[in-house]
């Protein structure tokens, strides 16, 4: 029941946050509207006991990805009459992204009318295994290829972001601490005796 | 009710106490602070002369390569939780899995660190 409650609760600001997200003008309000909306996607995975799966949306994509995301607005100079005038240029794109997702979104919900059977719901969670414990299980092992196959895309990520945007200015001299610690008393000075009377030549 | 949802319920309870606090100190100084707004004193401050031009300027791109660094790193520790949750049911396999997966992301480390891509300048 109050699972119920807590449902329709998060459904509907995840709803209304991802219908804000494309309207309002402002792209920096846009993206702190995305992270309302990832905070209660997360709520609903909870609500799914899928702990391990909301706690990772909250950490990597409210806490990293939405970052990245403000980043790269305000990298963007944001000209609000250069973004309307793109408008009717991409209006087909989006109109045709638009519709085929619509009518998917219309397939699954005739399906799950029509025969609710070919809709894979939500397996019943063994009582003493934890959804963290359970995916572990089997992220390492059956899924092995794949799990591989991320660190391969992330390393790809890694180095493709610094071959893109890695410039270093010339001429800057840079601290070299190896250098400074390498650094020796008997080489950075020099003791003189001096002659009262004569000075240094 | 879900065991594992009232686990949650101290959570909600402080989410609930947030938003009431940060909704009163909202909206109590609408009520209570003295506003006496005049054409100056709302007026873009600037060191005492006027707004050289507009408050959305361009970052530098260095910060978008920052946190993108930051969300790879974030993602692999990501990947270490449910394999340390596991450790026991996944075995040497599990381990080695893993070793390898960061070992590939170490290679990345290596040449972002050779590149130079961690100084800032």
């Amino acid at each position: 029941m109050i699972s119920a409650l807590f449902f329709y609760l998060f459904a509907a600001v995840l709803i209304g946050s991802a219908f804000m997200v494309i309207t309002v003008r402002n792209p920096v309000h846009a993206v702190l509207f995305l992270i309302l909306a990832f905070f209660n996607a997360a709520g609903l995975f909870v609500l799914l006991s899928a702990e391990f799966l909301a706690m990772i949306l909250v950490v990597v994509y409210v806490g990293a990805v939405m970052v990245l995301f403000l980043f790269v607005v305000m990298m963007l100079d944001v000209d609000f009459a250069e973004l309307k005038a793109g408008f009717l240029r991409y209006l087909p794109v989006g109109v045709a992204v638009g519709a085929i997702m619509a009518l998917e979104l219309i397939f699954v919900v005739t399906a799950w009318i029509t025969a609710p059977e070919t809709i894979a719901t939500v397996p019943a969670q063994a009582e003493d295994v934890t959804n963290t414990l359970a995916l572990g299980r089997i992220l390492y092992t059956d899924y092995v290829y794949l799990f591989e196959a991320a660190s391969l895309i992330l390393l790809v990520a890694m180095i493709g972001a610094i071959v893109l945007t890695l410039h270093h200015k010339e001429g800057v001299r840079r601290q070299k601490p190896a250098d400074q610690v390498a650094r020796d008393p008997k080489k950075a000075i020099e003791v003189v005796k001096v002659q009262s009377g004569r000075g240094l030549s | 009710m879900n065991e594992l949802l009232l686990e949650y319920l101290p959570l909600v309870i402080f989410i609930g106490i947030a938003f009431a606090i940060s909704a009163v100190l909202l909206i109590v100084p609408f009520f209570i602070a003295p506003q006496h707004p005049d054409p100056e004193k709302v007026s873009a401050y600037e060191c005492g002369f006027d707004a050289f031009d507009d408050a959305r300027m361009k970052f530098d791109v260095r910060f978008y390569l920052v946190s993108l660094l930051f969300i790879i790193f974030d993602l692999e520790v990501a990947f270490l939780f449910p394999w340390a949750v596991a450790f026991d049911d996944v075995g040497a396999f599990g381990f080695w899995a893993m070793m390898v997966f960061l070992g590939i992301l170490t290679i990345g480390f290596i040449y972002e660190w050779r590149k130079g891509a961690l100084e800032w300048d």
